[in-house]
């Protein structure tokens, strides 16, 4: 055993446990998505955004709420004491855009795990018993997908009042839809297999089936769709940010920090353009790797 | 083409079929539609901000407060409350807007021709650069080309509008001066063109005022290449995908093999058989503009549904937040089932079925 390195164990064609065989599918599909330059940069950079926001106290050279001299340092141009210069409450804009970095993955977070339980738990139950409870589930979902997403985001933060948990929940309700029609569409083509007739037949009960049988199975593809949708999410709660419905200030929320710097954008550039770089770098982070995943374990699109 | 359609469906009796599957489609619209209502009375019940008070005041009496509070039908059980509000919209009332005083559609259709107009233009931009890059990145597949499209669409998917626009403002209006700043029409011109379609570009065309014609243009150019240019990320992915799956087709090879001419076999035989699917494709990006433009006409203080939207929700007007909101959420499923009914339209395929 000893003289086989990792590597040949990974890629054997005769795995010899369940183990090995699930980490040599994962270390093959890790080979395809390496040799994947625009997913090697995404990666990267989500990477960064996660170290920077654990790190946030470490990196950040000034405090990101309390700012300087009001005197002397407000909106002073980039320079090695700024690098990204100093808003109108003289804050380093660079430490805040560090801060910024939790904002934007708690609201990834956050929303992902609110979001993929409830579409997996509509879809599965829709696909799995099908007949009037798949019509009644699924014609719901269509209503929340016949709404444009930020529009309907716009109108439940309306209601429930401005605020970065508040938006979390909007972009939440209005993400799941589609991860509950893929779902369903997972849960048709392995409702009628031999393995569930067999714990049917057993006296599981649905409930049993479902979460222990069908839902696993979805997983997967499920995670994928909500990587490729990140982007979206960080877009969403940006505009949300901008309109000031999202995160509201002092938080150092990216698209707040836009609108922020937008009264003096002509004067003092930097102040409204390098949040908007943020964004744009980590949401584009998030499609390279999503688009070179979905590649990989997509073969249809490959082609 | 259209007799020879009208026989086949007459002898295999596809018109029935046709006629079951619009009406299939018409109670499902009917159902997505009734659900869109339900939501947005719901949005509007749970709102923190107590109707009656908005409407009163809160310095009137108990009396008063009362008196609103039955006039406003809030003693009434749910059920009866929503029945009260289908009728309502059926005789086209969406309530009053508390900040114009006005009534919402009247308020939405003065709003409305601007947002029209810079999606309308937006989706034109979009087409026309986005069908022909994708079918390039199609035909150059794995090539340079195809590599530029694709990180162009994704950059398009990856920028946050609002700030894009902000990035346009300061480019090419503050530094370059290519083109005007916020707003539709310049102060000057605000007079001079009567309304008569509330399209700018046309009304001003029409009456011949070439100068404020010029003028809506230089408004209209940053704000609708914006919203081209993330629908063309969009449309040119679409394209890419669908005329790949077209030039796979053997259809192609027997074209070649016939000796047609490369370009002939590209953009007639397989963009004409790629167009079903990609007039799907723009319908829907025309209806994500809708969305687009709330965040636009923001950053460029147009004066259309977004910005209408928008302002509402900032001065906490919730009748013309959810009147907004339920427009847009019509439109976007009437663009829908245009773009199906289309599909059978456009493919003999789908509609024999």
């Amino acid at each position: 055993m000893s003289e086989i390195s990792t590597r040949d164990w990974l890629l054997s064609e005769t795995p010899a446990s369940r183990r090995q065989a699930r980490f040599g599918q994962a270390y093959r599909t890790w080979l395809v998505l390496k040799a994947n330059k625009l997913a090697m940069i995404g990666l990267f950079i989500i990477v960064t955004l996660i170290l920077m926001a654990i790190f946030a106290p470490l990196i950040a050279p000034y405090d990101p709420i309390r700012g300087g001299d009001l005197r002397t340092e407000r909106l002073v141009p980039p320079s090695w004491q700024h690098l990204f210069g100093t808003d109108d409450q003289a804050r380093d804009i660079f430490s805040r855009i560090v801060y910024g970095s939790r904002i934007t993955l708690m609201v990834v977070a956050l929303v992902a795990i609110i979001a993929t339980p409830i579409g997996l738990l509509v879809g599965t139950t829709a696909g799995y018993f099908g007949g009037w409870v798949d019509t009644v589930l699924m014609r719901l979902t269509d209503i929340f997908l016949a709404f444009p997403r930020l529009i309907l985001a716009l109108a439940f933060v309306a209601a429930l009042g401005p605020g970065i948990e508040n938006a979390i929940i909007a972009i939440a309700i209005t993400s799941w839809p589609p991860y509950a029609r893929l779902a369903r569409a997972e849960t048709l083509t392995i409702r009628d297999s031999d393995f569930i007739a067999a714990s049917k037949l057993q006296g599981a009960s649905s409930l049993r089936i479902i979460w222990g049988h069908v839902t696993p199975l979805c997983l997967s593809s499920v995670i994928i769709r909500v990587t490729l949708d990140m982007a979206g999410i960080i877009l969403t709660a940006a505009g949300l940010g901008f309109l000031g419905l999202g995160a509201q200030p002092p938080q150092p929320e990216w698209g707040a920090m836009i609108a922020a710097g937008r009264r003096f954008l002509i004067d003092f550039w930097w102040v409204a353009t390098i949040p908007g770089i943020a964004i744009f770098v980590v949401s584009l982070g998030f499609n390279f790797l999503g688009d070179g995943l979905r590649d990989v374990l997509d073969p249809k699109a490959r082609k | 083409m259209a007799s020879a359609d009208t026989n086949s469906e007459g002898r295999s009796g596809a018109l029935p079929a046709f006629l079951w599957k619009a009406v299939k489609l018409i109670t499902s619209v009917a159902f997505t539609f009734l659900g869109l209502l339900i939501v947005t009375f719901l949005i509007g019940r749970v709102v923190p901000v107590d109707p009656v008070l908005a409407v009163v005041g809160d310095r009137a009496s108990q009396s008063t407060y009362d008196a609103a509070y039955i006039a406003l039908g809030l003693d009434k059980p749910l059920w009866q409350q929503f029945w009260i509000y289908l009728q309502n919209i059926a005789t086209g009332d969406l309530g009053t807007s508390m900040l114009t005083k006005r009534d919402i559609v009247d308020d939405i259709a003065r709003v409305f021709p601007a947002t029209l107009e810079l999606s309308t233009v937006g989706i034109l931009i979009g087409t026309i650069i986005g069908v022909p890059i994708g079918v390039l990145a199609a035909v150059k597949q794995g090539r340079a080309a195809d590599q530029i499209v694709r990180v162009l669409g994704l950059v398009g998917y990856s920028a946050p509008i609002f700030w894009l626009g902000l990035l346009g403002l300061l480019i090419f209006y503050a530094q370059l001066g290519w083109v005007s700043g916020p707003g539709r029409i310049s102060i000057a011109y605000e007079y001079s063109v009567t309304r008569q379609t509330g399209l700018l570009l046309i009304d001003s065309a029409i009456q011949g005022q070439w100068a404020a014609f010029r003028n809506v243009v230089s408004h209209i150019a940053l704000p609708a290449s914006l919203l081209g240019y993330f629908s063309m990320a969009y449309i040119s992915r679409m394209t890419r995908s669908f005329m790949l799956h077209e030039l796979g087709q053997e259809y192609v090879v027997t074209a070649r093999v016939k000796g047609v001419p490369e370009w002939r076999i590209i953009w007639v035989h397989a963009l004409r058989n790629a167009a079903v699917p990609l007039v799907t494709v723009i319908a829907l990006s025309y209806a994500g503009l809708l969305e687009g433009s709330v965040l636009t006409e923001t950053v460029f203080a147009w004066p259309g549904l977004g910005q209408y939207l928008t302002n509402s929700l900032q001065n906490a007007d919730m009748n013309a937040v959810l009147g907004g909101t339920l427009v847009i959420g019509a439109i976007f499923v009437g663009l829908n089932l245009l773009s199906d009914l289309l599909y059978t339209v456009l493919d003999p395929r789908v509609r024999r079925r």
